[in-house]
Parts: structure tokens; C-alpha cells; sequence
């Protein structure tokens, strides 16, 4: 058994940025669907994508979807103090899929 | 934290190259999964410190399944994964999620496949699904990748490929076998071997965010509609939580 420490890396640069696809762990703790292959419609500039293609960042205390097209703050969930805060104002609208 | 937590079992280990391992892990319960879809892997130092990432599955397995995993040189959690974790060592996971980039065996059409190093990792997963479904749709899998000794699966993608309905094209970047030329994947060259548009192929595209970038470009001046080509970046799927 090797025992892991953990090295937290040096500042991440400001534009590191992520595939919202990794919201889906996350998110899969409080939706029985996947919502990351929902269609969302930015607020900002009317652009439609996957939520799973949408630009991540989470070097932040919350983490902060941005659109792909626009930059425009799509969703931010905060998740602390057993806690969970999900604001997806950003959005005109989500489609989701029923299978 | 929610039960959505699981202690696997590290049952098995591969080398892939001498910077990349397979990790087979063994749930306490089977799971559901779908091609292409990603764990996320959470590690607790002993003074309460985590650090959450996400790795594509490779492959289902009867009891789990396979990530594979590239060593980040600086990374926090890859040079763990791939030279310290052993046999018999649990990792808590979380998944398998995401259900965008995927493919499902109800979906009859025909798939390119185009991956940028590791990148290739959940499209070898979906190339297994196929395989193991004996599928009847075209597979096509474009493997960019850095030189002949950077390859992942390469045994299994030579005998997938030797079923009719699948192949399998390799483009080297950097150093190529006697006889191939060497270099960066073009439009040209992806021209020449992915399924034409007007086949309508489902398009998954997963690499580096340049080469995702770029090769999703091309394909939609080749006549790809933008609403079958999905995209994933590794290294896009880090981060902590």
C-alpha cells in the first residue's frame, strides 16, 4: 500500500480551463439524469450547446460555467459546508433529452 | 458527501508505454456503464487533503472496468496513479458519468473515431463496445499519436481491425516506423482517411484542445454536419473538488 500525500500544484494559470463534462460526478449526486447532455441556450448571446462542451473553470471557490461562444457565466455551483448552491441563471433554457 | 462514493479494488495493472498505465478496478457492486463515459477518482492524503479527477474508461470489465492513465509530469495525482498505486490498493471512485460522450449500440450508423494521444482512451472503450456487441456499422478509428512507442492497445486495435467493420489509421507526429512520413495531422490527411460526411457519420473527437479544435474545424469545411461531431479535451476533465 502506497500512501498518497498530495502536492497541490502551483497557481493553475487563469485560462485552465475544463470540458463541463466533469460536472457530471458533481452533479450526479443531486440528478438521477445526466444533465451535461442537456442542450443549454446562453442568456448572453443566444448560442445552444452541450452543457459537457461548455468552458469549466474551477480555480475558484465555486465553479463557474462559461459559454464557449461568448464567455458569459452559464452555471456556477458551489458545493461546501455539506452544502450545495446551483445557479444556472445563465441559461435562457436547458433541454434535456428523456430517453 | 453523498453516498455516490465507492471503494474499488486495484485488481490488475498494465503498462501501456513507459509513461502511461492501465488501472483494472473491481466495484463492490456492478455498475452501469456506457461508452466513453469517465470516473472520477477522489485521494485523501493522511491530513484530510483531496484532490478529485476524471478519467475515461477504456473498457468495461465483468466485475469493473479499465482507465487508462498518462503521467502528467507535474501533475498532483497522474505520477500517483501510474507509478505508485499497486495491487490490492483501493481508490475511491465516483461514476461512470456523463452521458454526452457516448456511444450506444442502439445507434446504427456509422462512427469516426479521431483521438490526439491519450485522447484515444474512451474511443478504445466505444471500439470494445462495438466489438463485443458484434456491431455491423463501420468503426473507423484516426489515432494521432506522438511515435510508434506512444501507441496505447496497440495489439488490440490491430486485432479489432482485423474484423471487416473496424480499422484503424495511425498518424505520427514526431517519429513515424521506417518508411512512413512523420508530422502533425492535416487537413489532407484527415480528408483521406475518416468517413466522408455524406455517410453521416457520428463523429467523436477527443484530444488535446488545439487538435480538437483544429480537426472539428476541418471536418465541418469537409462537409460534417456540427451536430454529429462531439468533442471531449483531455486534460479537460481535471480539476478539484
Amino acid at each position: 500500500m502506497n500512501v498518497w500525500t498530495g502536492q497541490p500544484r502551483a497557481q493553475a494559470l487563469e485560462d485552465d480551463y475544463l470540458d463541463g463534462n466533469a460536472l457530471a460526478g458533481p452533479l450526479s449526486e443531486v440528478f438521477s439524469i445526466d444533465i451535461t447532455a442537456a442542450l443549454g441556450t446562453c442568456g448572453g448571446c443566444g448560442a445552444e450547446g452541450a452543457i459537457a462542451e461548455a468552458r469549466l473553470y474551477v480555480n475558484a471557490p465555486a465553479k463557474i460555467l462559461r459559454c464557449p461562444s461568448c464567455g458569459a457565466v452559464l452555471l456556477r455551483l458551489d458545493e461546501r459546508e455539506g452544502r450545495l448552491i446551483l445557479d444556472l441563471s445563465g441559461f435562457k433554457n436547458v433541454t434535456i433529452r428523456l430517453e | 458527501m453523498s453516498g455516490a462514493w465507492k471503494a474499488a479494488d486495484v485488481v490488475g495493472l498494465r503498462e501501456e508505454t513507459t509513461t502511461a498505465r492501465t488501472i483494472r478496478l473491481r466495484l463492490p457492486a456492478p455498475v452501469p456503464a456506457l461508452a466513453g463515459q469517465h470516473i472520477d477518482i477522489r485521494l485523501t492524503a493522511p491530513d484530510g487533503y483531496q484532490a478529485v479527477r476524471s478519467y475515461s474508461v477504456a473498457g468495461a470489465t465483468p466485475d469493473g472496468f479499465e482507465i487508462t492513465v498518462e503521467e502528467l509530469p507535474d501533475g498532483e495525482v497522474s505520477p500517483y496513479l501510474v507509478r505508485d498505486l499497486a495491487v490490492g490498493d483501493q481508490l475511491e471512485v465516483r461514476g461512470p458519468v456523463g452521458g454526452w460522450f457516448v456511444w450506444r449500440a442502439e445507434d446504427s450508423g456509422p462512427v469516426q473515431l479521431i483521438g490526439g494521444g491519450s485522447g484515444v482512451v474512451p474511443l478504445m472503450a466505444m471500439a470494445r463496445a462495438h466489438a463485443a456487441a458484434a456491431h455491423p456499422a463501420p468503426f473507423r478509428l484516426l489515432y494521432s499519436v506522438r511515435s510508434p512507442e506512444s501507441v496505447f492497445y496497440r495489439e488490440e486495435l490491430e486485432s479489432l481491425a482485423e474484423r471487416e467493420t473496424f480499422d484503424v489509421t495511425y498518424v505520427y507526429t514526431r517519429k513515424a516506423p521506417d518508411g512512413e512520413p512523420a508530422g502533425r495531422l492535416d487537413k489532407g490527411t484527415l480528408a483521406r482517411h475518416v468517413l466522408d460526411g455524406g455517410s453521416d457519420p457520428a463523429v467523436f473527437i477527443c484530444g488535446a484542445t488545439g487538435f480538437v479544435e483544429a480537426v472539428s474545424g476541418w471536418l465541418l469545411d469537409l462537409g460534417h454536419a456540427p451536430d454529429r461531431i462531439k468533442t471531449e479535451r483531455y486534460g479537460g476533465m481535471g480539476g478539484t473538488s
